[in-house]
């Protein structure tokens, strides 16, 4: 079976579901460019108008090839309607501002095209066709009346013009719908009652309230139509819904200009029409049982938690129950409320209706039914929009874990500490022979069967910690707990109430390291309108929500800073400045205060207001007041700030300068808190438009350097780490990408080699620039990031093609001479070449396209050589890169046998001539 | 309660400030009528630089000198200052022994600008460093201006030298009389494009070089024709029995 759905809001791909897997998947252009505004299907071919109104395309739903594709008149997309005549659907009609054209649906050429009378004034909205060779424009003058234009199907030419008083009616989309033989139906939820108009006969309105029929809307809520057309050469049915309530559909009929009530849905979260042959039904989604939610009694108004939902097919002339068509879909706790319901029907031997369902939940996630209600399979969508992750070590094992615990409590009397010692070696016999018996029990079944299934359970580290928790942050407000190794989702948890332009960020408080407290990670959720923000708590490791209890935060919350300061369970500390210019401290114990209080004054932050330009620096005060003590403004009307990006926390950096070629050392400028500032202009002309770039000093404001590339413009993506900072622009005089590359030196003695602090380093740093063309655009950028720094440094690129490459930091050098000279030769520094090549065996992704990377995630792992890479957009990447080859790993074809009896043929051999020599000498001194 | 206390202070400075300006703007507009180009380049405008260090840190600004400013194409700056008086000397060594700061202001700028109205802009740019430092240091100090692009000043930054607080007392009162002020203004750096036209240069000028030295031109065959010649009359003598007639042919 074949389902087809536009990806949700403005992401432009089609997906293609059958009973298990994807099918097919056709990603097109971002922006506005690539958009879907509609999706027509008509047996196996599915129109789509894309970017817009500006191409109208066919694709050929079971193996994805495009028909064909035509381009159409520029003018914004209203609507689109297939069309036919005698059962037979062979066009499509496109509704624009101002036209109306009619295409074939076998080769998409255009039939006919049509201005729209009247059109600067009337606001078509919708077409609609019935099968009869017509084709209705349906247009409203809001508040005033309601303009009908009838083309013929066949040439174009305008049968009829009508309008027809509704002052009551400001759009056509929201509120009417086309049923039985061409009745226009609307509702109006200000008088609450429906209002019908023949189509083809002039005439007025007929109002019908709600109440004469017998239903009552619930106050506050916009009545909502339902309608269905099995058959776009045919009529539309005569049986439609109407959603009264957010739980209440009534299914009506219209019978010789009557409307009939068939059937009261009361509850009913989600209703749908669906055609098998020539029968049509109706799903209706019921909540099965609802449960008070125990922890939440104290609330005055009781929440209800819906556990379960049923589907049920009813017929849709009658509005009867069909037998054995029930469904039942078990909610998850963590999973949002359907959205959606997508059915599939299809007709059994016996002429009973059977039928498949895709619930669409409002956390992205789409699963797919059969019955009588086994999930087939569940795909979080929600994954395609990661907004932010981190990666979390995994916990030690319980046995592990119980030994560090041994060491990790106080010390209480010697016998109990033997006691205690003696328990824990049982527990590691105990899990030994347990781990012996699987061995045994395992080898006597085909390997096929063996199955090493990674569950929440057996999570634990390995011996190099290169299986971490991704923990995964999507735009909907679903997080997902997912293994790395494997890729499988552990834990998902959805979280109510994000607001849609929410900003997130995402920091973990407290590692695996400190058993036995759980690790800890925060989330700050954060309304960018109003700027309130909600903090959720969480256990990385299995998603749950933990026992501590966030702070309320009543202000609007404008920066958050993670200090290396830890509370006495070693939770990190989080600043959390309001729009007051007060913070507040999370976790806030009195131990904290306390460190905080005498921490004070060495404790800076910095805000930037891009809207104003201004930067502004900030010392904390003992009472968790603030100060402001340096400020810097870029004036908005010459540049804007784009982007800050200030390094890695968790960075660290080797080794302190460079050795040169006469073997003295050219000691790096590492400020921990310097930040890069890349400003764009705001003339956009391409010979005046620059890039700025600003390295300040976060403590004290010092403008450490301030450079601008001229006829650059942006997007700029910039990577800060170490003593560099590379960015990458468009150059708009060359017409190329360009990537440039500042290092920061101390020269050759350093200041202060013991410390360093941004209050006492008088003098500024040497600068180095170099700058290099490179051959594509690209969608993003990272630098890998290793335990201790001792590896060399790796840009990760992310391509718009789907590559990522990894591009070693040596070709990003401003110190590659321009001209080769003994010393240069001598430091290994690669001349200088204005381009910088891509090698194809730098894509460490090979042939596995990564589409659309939005981020880039490095974490490090327990060897040094490796770090883990997460490349994420619509798909999600994770691999290990090692930029300096695996250096601290043996081979895997490391001849163990050979060393081994070398060695243990040397030993026996020192130990025979050894003897040997013994008696030797033995023999000399007895002669 | 600081704030109103804080607000008439402030609108003295603006008024010194003020007066300040419209003294220079009549004589920037004497320069003008003059005709001069060049005069007006070289015409500086002075903007007050204020300082601040109180024990309590709430900062009460006071004029410390007057920057003059010269506009164009390459700025210019300049400062003359005030001594600090007797109390101000106490004053600083008091907010040094409790770990204080010392501010710096200057207003907002636009160094491009023609006429005085459009130069001053609202709101200040401040900098700061430890109090200590500065009483360390004998009052002296490295301030920097970093002017945009367009010449809109952004940033001030202030630096002592030497830079560390080591907590070493500072006896002779006299130390701290006279500011020594290193003074600058910066502007961006452009910052370099690729540099195609150099490796095109020096491209160039290897294959010239291939090019005088013909011999390395040479195909294989016409730089070792008589070795090869040689090896093959050699091999010719060494099987003198019978030379093949058609390889002799080909020699002549």
């Amino acid at each position: 079976m074949l389902m087809l759905t536009p990806k949700k809001h403005c992401v432009p791909i089609i997906i293609v579901y059958s009973m298990t897997v994807t099918v097919w998947r056709h990603v097109d252009k971002t922006g506005p460019e690539g958009s879907i505004d509609a999706l027509l299907q008509h047996g196996q071919d599915a129109v789509l108008v894309v970017g817009n109104g500006r191409l109208l395309r066919s694709w050929d739903i079971n193996v994805g090839g495009l028909n064909w594709e035509i381009v159409l008149d520029s003018g914004s997309f209203q609507a689109a309607c297939l069309s036919g005549q005698q059962d037979n659907v062979k066009h499509v009609a496109v509704l624009k501002k101002t036209v109306i054209s009619l295409h074939y649906l076998s080769n998409g050429h255009q039939k006919w095209i049509e201005n729209l009378p009247e059109s600067e004034t009337v606001d078509y909205q919708a077409v609609y066709s019935g099968g009869n060779g017509e084709v209705y424009a349906l247009g409203v003058v809001p508040h005033s009346h309601i303009a009908i234009v009838v083309y013929s199907a066949d040439d174009g030419e305008i049968i009829k013009q009508v309008s027809v008083e509704a002052p009551w009616l400001s759009n056509i989309q929201g509120s009417c719908a086309v049923i039985s033989q061409g009745m226009l139906t609307c509702v109006d939820p200000a008088a609450v009652s429906l209002y019908m108009l023949d189509l083809h006969a002039e005439s007025q309105m007929t109002q019908v309230p709600l109440q004469s029929l017998g239903l009552e809307v619930v106050p506050g809520f916009r009545p909502v139509l339902v309608s269905t057309q099995p058959n776009p050469a045919q009529q539309p049915l005569s049986e439609f819904f109407v959603q009264l309530g957010p739980e209440n559909y009534v299914l009506l009929q219209l019978n010789n200009g009557q409307i009939v009530t068939l059937r009261d849905f009361k509850p009913a979260m989600l209703v749908s029409f669906v055609t098998a042959g020539e029968k049509t039904v109706a799903a209706v989604m019921s909540p099965k049982n609802k449960t008070v939610n125990q922890s939440d009694t104290s609330n005055e108004n009781d929440h209800f938690l819906t556990t379960a939902c049923s589907i049920n097919l009813f017929s849709a002339e009658t509005g009867r129950r069909l037998l054995d068509t029930t469904m039942i879909y078990s909610l998850d706790p963590n999973v949002g409320k359907p959205e959606k319901l997508y059915v599939q029907a299809f007709l059994k031997k016996d002429d009973a209706v059977g039928y498949r369902v895709m619930v669409h939940s409002e956390d992205h996630a789409l699963s797919f039914l059969q019955q009588p209600g086994r999930v087939m399979w569940t795909r979080e969508e929600a994954l395609s929009d990661v907004v932010t992750m981190e990666m979390v070590d995994l916990p030690l094992t319980g046995t592990q874990a119980e030994l560090e615990g041994e060491f990790g409590k106080k010390a209480d009397g010697l016998m109990s500490m033997v006691l205690k010692r003696l328990s824990s070696q049982l527990i590691l016999l105990q899990a030994w022979i347990a781990h012996l018996w699987k061995l045994f029990y395992d080898a006597r079944k085909p390997r096929s069967q063996v199955k090493n299934d990674v569950t929440i359970e057996n999570l634990s580290r390995d011996e190099f910690n290169l299986q971490k928790m991704m923990v995964m942050v999507t735009a909907s407000g679903k997080l997902f707990g997912i293994d790395s190794k494997t890729g499988s989702i552990l834990w998902k948890h959805y979280l109510e109430d994000v607001p849609s332009n929410a900003a997130f960020k995402l920091m973990v408080q407290r590692t695996t390291a400190h058993f036995p407290h759980p690790p800890q990670c925060s989330l700050i959720i954060k309304d960018k309108d109003t700027g309130l923000a909600t903090l959720h708590v969480f256990n990385p490791i299995f998603g749950k929500k933990s026992h501590v209890t966030p702070p309320a935060l009543p202000q609007p919350i404008l920066q958050s800073l993670m200090l290396p300061l830890m509370d006495q369970d070693y939770a990190k500390v989080l600043l959390l400045v309001d729009d007051q210019y007060k913070v507040s401290a999370f976790p806030s114990t009195k131990n904290v205060l306390q460190q905080l209080q005498e921490m004070a004054s060495s404790i800076f932050f910095f805000l930037i207001d891009s809207s104003q330009g201004r930067l502004s620096g900030y010392r904390l005060r003992t009472d968790l007041s603030t100060e402001l003590i340096w400020e810097v403004v870029i004036p908005t009307e010459v540049q804007k700030i784009v982007s800050v990006k200030g390094k890695r926390p968790n960075e660290h950096v080797h080794s302190q300068g460079r050795v040169m070629g006469d073997r003295s050392v050219l000691y790096k400028y590492l400020n921990p808190n310097l930040l890069a500032l890349v400003t764009e202009s705001t003339d956009q002309h391409q010979e005046r438009s620059f890039i700025g770039i600003i390295l300040i000093d976060g403590v004290t404001g010092r403008i450490i350097h301030e450079a601008v590339q001229r006829k650059a413009k942006g997007p700029v993506h910039v990577v800060h780490s170490e003593n560099w900072v590379v960015y990458e622009y468009w150059s708009t005089k060359s017409r190329r990408n360009e990537f440039s590359v500042i290092e920061l030196y101390e020269g050759m003695e350093l200041y202060n080699s013991t410390v360093f602090s941004s209050l006492d380093r008088p003098h500024a740093p040497q600068v180095l620039q170099q700058s290099y063309i490179f051959p594509s655009a690209i969608s993003t950028m990272e630098a890998t990031l290793t335990e201790k720094g001792i590896t060399s440094r790796h840009l990760l690129i992310g391509l718009p093609s789907g590559g990522i490459l990894s591009l070693p930091k040596m070709f990003l050098d401003p110190r590659r001479p321009e001209m080769v000279s003994e010393q240069s030769r001598e430091e290994n520094l690669i001349p200088y070449a204005p381009e910088l090549l891509i090698r194809t065996e730098w894509f460490i992704n090979y042939n596995q396209t990564v589409s659309r990377v939005r981020g880039i995630y490095t974490a490090p792992s327990g060897l040094e050589s490796t770090c883990l890479v997460v490349a994420y957009g619509l798909d999600i990447y994770q691999t290990r890169v090692y930029p300096s080859k695996q250096f601290d790993v043996l081979k895997d074809d490391y001849d163990y046998m050979l060393i081994s009896s070398v060695l243990f043929a040397l030993f026996f051999a020192t130990m025979i001539s050894k003897r040997l020599a013994e008696v030797k000498l033995l023999n000399r001194a007895w002669r | 309660v600081k704030m109103a206390r804080l607000l008439p202070f402030q609108i003295a400075v603006v008024s010194t400030v003020v007066f300040v300006l419209c003294s220079d703007f009549v004589y920037c507009n004497n320069g003008r009528r003059v005709g001069d180009v060049m005069d007006t380049e070289f015409s500086g405008f002075s903007v007050p630089l204020e300082h601040s260090f109180e024990v309590d840190d709430v900062a009460k600004f006071q004029v410390r000198g007057a920057l003059v400013l010269k506009a164009g194409r390459e700025p210019g700056v300049s400062l003359t200052q005030n001594q600090l008086s007797e109390e101000d000397r106490a004053k600083l060594k008091e907010v040094a022994a409790v770990d204080g700061l010392y501010r710096i202001r200057v207003p907002r700028v636009f160094l491009q600008a023609d006429r005085q109205t459009e130069r001053q802009m609202e709101g200040y740019l401040t900098a700061f460093v430890r109090a200590c430092a500065m009483v360390e240091s004998h009052l002296s100090d490295v301030i920097t201006l970093h002017s945009d692009v367009s010449g809109y000043l952004i940033g001030v930054s202030i630096v002592t030298l030497p830079g560390a607080c080591r907590g070493t007392e500072v006896e002779d009162e006299v130390d701290l009389e006279v500011f020594n002020t290193t003074l600058s203004i910066l502007a961006p750096v452009n910052a370099p494009g690729p540099e195609t036209a150099l490796f095109l240069e020096r491209m160039e000028q290897e294959t010239e070089k291939k090019g005088k030295n013909p011999q390395e031109q040479k195909s294989f065959f016409a730089k070792y024709w008589y070795l090869i010649l040689g090896g093959a009359i050699f091999l010719m003598v060494s099987n003198s029995a019978q030379p093949p007639a058609g390889g002799g042919r080909e020699q002549s």
